[in-house]
């Protein structure tokens, strides 16, 4: 065990030396506000842009609107169809998205220096003046109602939905965002058109650049891009209440293993515990192999591939979430096993040896995210909807180093509930019956 | 949006200069070749060891036994606890893993620069004093079995993906999974582990890959010190593997199961590879593919299939370029509701044999070299997948000059090339698979 002694005292902190060092507010001439990186080493820039609210914006009856429309955003703009919109896009190796989520929809654009103005005309096209022309809303609806066919057959998804639905009932969270069979084929171009107007205004953006592009530059671009965009859209939902009481939901599904998902209610993002409790969750079922679950189920016992634990915080709900795979004659063992740990972590809490694993873990792995335009961009653009201040990359590991085995004992406690952990088993497992 | 259609001449400029990664790269005294990526923008730096030997390597009756030794390289050595590799790793910040393909399989870690000596050890250490245990090995088994559950027996199309690859290949072990054949898995031993380590495990059958925030003599001083002083293997032979028989008659398969949604039709054809020093048909392939189904918009296939007639909700093409001893080109169309398999091939080959007919469209060609120039911007913020790149590239018969000359011969491909590319197409070496939802009634 040489080895372990020689590094023991290596335990150092990455001095951050770079992106998280440089980030500026960015304020164009017409007031929209941007943080930016410059980095003029590749000519290029990745800018991304949220709209915050998303799918949850749909009006009530038109589940799955603010998905269609985003996804046929780039399917033709202004004087170009679906068709030319992906030729002028394609000449100038400019590359163009829009994804849809629950509380956002995401823009990502990659951009030559060279070309930089062809290319942000044609997304802002994209975004000011798309066409929405029936045959390309009718052939994006196709391709997701067969995605709506194959999730209907997919067991994680399957698991996923019955959680939201028991969790959140009516609410948009209840319901996937792009809708059912029945509601995405009744979408109208109008209902479209209404999505777009509600989604997609400068009341509900953040935007951030990284690359080579000066402030300057960022400001005017910005202003051309995001400046025609109307002042305000869609109200944004209300909270969303969790109704799921603890227990095991069994859904009959043909297949020799089953998907388990489980969760509880979690916490917000602004919370003065948040550290604690993500640092606790870091250690009951984190990314690393050395996790308690990790460890308990798999590398003791062989009994998935993998096993793992996150917090979701949601705009307008917080989950303590985790999934798994395993045989159909293994999952009532993992059950088990899952609530011992729940019980175990609320009522002993963690040992000062796991917790200074996570924190070096989590401080020293931070910095590593800030490596390359489009990473950084996704970083920066995040930090602003989560409400976190410009410097927050230069504190966050002090908070996460502030954290205490008192801190996480006391927030386990009451976080971490056994008698409310739901499972949802989507297989055929042995022994494990719907019940509480 | 008036200005639109006049910079679709333009061309690029800058995207037309020399861009390329400053490589390095020199061979230690014990055979190990080591390649260092610079790209010192951020101080993080990926390390990589590429071993020359994956699932295609594989004798009859083992099957699955690469992969199972990458998950086990996690068990400990004389000096590493089980399990502690990635701890080690984890304390001071970093990210490891591992993956196995059927040319190669690599290990690598992301961290810090100024803990590279670390992962460095950590590597050295574990390619030659790996201990492994009855009961880690048998854990272990049952860990990649629900692996196999999860990522294949629980996935209709990764099924039909399996069956489809075991008629393409009627000789070569490319046709046998990566992840093995759960009979063979199952009875994999210690002792087959053991021996495939011993065997292959071995500086001479390795490639170092660093990239990131360091200079090669740093690199080279590091190598030295903890690859340097490990043995070779005299197990290391070229890497000579039974080859492809004549092809005569395509394949056709059907796969049924309960769990399928939309049904799908795909198609994979027998073809070359990038061979070293020669990469131009490799390149035109790379041209056709991205010409047929490349785009969901402006591809032919797109164009063809869910444009000017509602053939496909989905098309594609693709062309697998990089590997030891053959390539494969697959198309996939998934029909829309309506229109059956059949019906939805005939169309698929009636825009094949339209384009060949047709010839390459002139603006089309050029939108792609544009972006395949652009590509090589766009890549130099992606140093973990340029690294990638490299030691893919190197466990697959190519040379660093091969990976250099890559993006030129690219550029240089004409329409002539790519048709003529279009020819290698040939469906006596085509398996042809049809994955459907099991008729009503059949459910269990």
């Amino acid at each position: 065990m040489k080895l372990l002694h020689a590094i023991a005292g290596l335990v150092l902190l990455t001095a951050p030396a770079w992106a998280e060092t440089n980030i500026r507010q960015v304020t164009s001439p017409g007031g929209i506000t941007a943080w930016l990186v410059e980095e003029h080493g590749i000519p290029f820039t990745a800018l991304e842009i949220r709209f915050q609210g998303g799918t949850s914006l749909d009006a009530p009856g038109k589940r799955g609107a603010v998905n269609l429309m985003t996804a046929t955003l780039e399917e033709g703009a202004g004087a170009l169809d679906a068709k030319g919109f992906a030729e002028a896009r394609d000449a100038l190796a400019a590359e163009l998205s829009f994804r849809p989520s629950q509380d956002a929809i995401a823009v990502s654009a990659r951009f030559l220096t060279e070309n930089r103005d062809q290319a942000m005309d044609l997304l802002e096209q994209a975004l000011i003046n798309p066409r929405f022309d029936t045959n390309a809303v009718d052939r994006v609806r196709g391709q997701i109602l067969a995605g709506l066919r194959s999730d209907a057959q997919d067991p994680q998804t399957l698991a996923s939905l019955a959680f939201d639905k028991a969790a959140f009932g009516d609410h948009p969270y209840g319901t996937a965002g792009d809708g059912t069979i029945e509601s995405v084929s009744a979408l109208t171009r109008d209902d479209v058109l209404a999505a777009w107007r509600g989604a997609m205004a400068r009341d509900r953006i953040y935007v951030a650049a990284v690359g080579d592009i000066t402030a300057d530059e960022l400001g005017l671009l910005l202003d051309d891009l995001l400046g025609d965009l109307p002042a305000t859209g869609a109200p944004l939902p209300g909270r969303a209440d969790y109704a799921l009481g603890g227990g095991v939901t069994v859904i009959d599904y043909a297949t020799p293993q089953s998907v388990v998902t489980f969760g509880q209610p979690g916490m917000k993002r602004d919370d003065p515990d948040f550290f604690a409790a993500y640092l606790m969750n870091e250690i009951l079922g984190g990314g690393r192999f050395s996790a308690r679950l990790m460890t308990e189920l798999r590398e003791k016992r062989g009994l998935t591939y993998g096993v793992g634990t996150y917090m979701a915080a949601m705009d307008q709900a917080e989950l303590l979430m985790g999934g798994l795979s395993t045989d159909n004659t293994k999952v009532a063992e993992v059950i088990t096993l899952v609530r011992e740990e729940w019980s175990r972590m609320a009522r002993d809490g963690v040992t000062e040896a796991e917790l200074d694993a996570a924190k070096t873990y989590l401080t020293g792995s931070y910095p590593l995210r800030f490596d390359g335009n489009g990473p950084i961009a996704n970083i920066l653009v995040g930090m602003q909807m989560e409400g976190l201040p410009i410097d927050y990359a230069l504190t966050r590991n002090d908070k996460i180093n502030a954290v205490t085995p008192a801190d996480i004992q006391r927030v386990a406690a009451s976080l971490l509930r056994p008698d409310q952990l739901h499972f949802v088993v989507v297989g055929q497992p042995k022994g494990v019956v719907t019940g509480p | 949006m008036c200005g639109m259609l006049t910079f679709f001449l333009s061309g690029l400029a800058a995207a037309g200069a020399a861009v390329a990664e400053p490589v390095t790269d020199f061979i230690l005294p014990n055979g190990m070749e080591v390649v260092v990526i610079e790209d010192h923008r951020a101080p993080v730096v990926t390390h990589m060891v590429w071993y020359r030997i994956g699932a295609a390597d594989e004798q009859p009756g083992k099957s699955g036994i690469a992969h199972f030794l990458e998950h086990l390289m996690f068990k400990g050595t004389d000096e590493v606890a089980p399990g502690a590799f990635s701890e080690l790793v984890a304390a001071q910040g970093g990210s490891d893993n591992a993956f196995t393909s059927w040319d190669y399989t690599g290990y690598f870690q992301r961290i810090a620069a100024d803990r590279l000596d670390l992962v460095m050890r950590l590597e050295a250490d574990r390619m030659r004093d790996l201990v492994l245990t009855d009961e880690n090995v048998a854990t272990e088994r049952q860990v990649i079995l629900e692996e196999r559950s999860q990522r294949i027996d629980s996935e209709p199309g990764a099924q039909m993906q399996e069956q489809a690859r075991a008629a393409l290949f009627q000789n070569h072990r490319y046709g046998v999974p990566i992840i093995g054949w759960r009979h063979e898995m199952e009875k994999l031993t210690r002792e087959d582990a053991v021996t495939w380590y011993r065997d292959y495990y071995a500086p001479n059958n390795a490639i170092l890959v660093v990239a990131g925030d360091v200079t090669p003599d740093a690199v080279r001083d590091l190598a030295m010190r903890h690859y340097g002083p490990l043995e070779r293997s005299d197990a290391i032979k070229p890497r000579l593997r039974p080859t492809e028989p004549p092809q005569r008659a395509e394949r056709r398969l059907t796969f049924e199961d309960p769990r399928v949604s939309e049904a799908t039709l795909s198609r994979q054809y027998l073809v070359p590879a990038r061979k070293s020093g020669d990469q131009k048909q490799a390149a035109a392939l790379t041209y056709l593919a991205e010409l047929l189904g490349g785009s969901p918009t402006t591809s032919l296939f797109a164009q063809g299939m869910q444009f000017q007639d509602a053939t496909a909700i989905y098309t594609s093409a693709y062309y697998d370029s990089t590997a030891l001893d053959y390539g494969t080109f697959g198309l996939a169309v998934v029909p829309v509701p309506g229109v059956t398999l059949e019906q939805a091939e005939a169309r698929m080959d009636a825009v094949l044999a339209q384009f060949l007919k047709d010839g390459v469209n002139d603006a089309a060609f050029a939108r792609l070299k544009t972006q395949l120039r652009a590509a090589q911007i766009y890549a130099l913020d992606n140093t973990d997948g340029v690294a990638r790149r490299y030691g893919e590239a190197l466990t697959s018969g190519l040379t660093l000059e091969d990976i250099r000359t890559w993006p030129d011969v690219l550029q240089a491909v004409t329409p002539d090339d790519v048709l003529a590319a279009a020819t290698l197409l040939d469906r006596r070496q085509s398996v042809t698979a049809m994955l459907m939802p099991a008729p009503q009634g059949e459910t269990e």
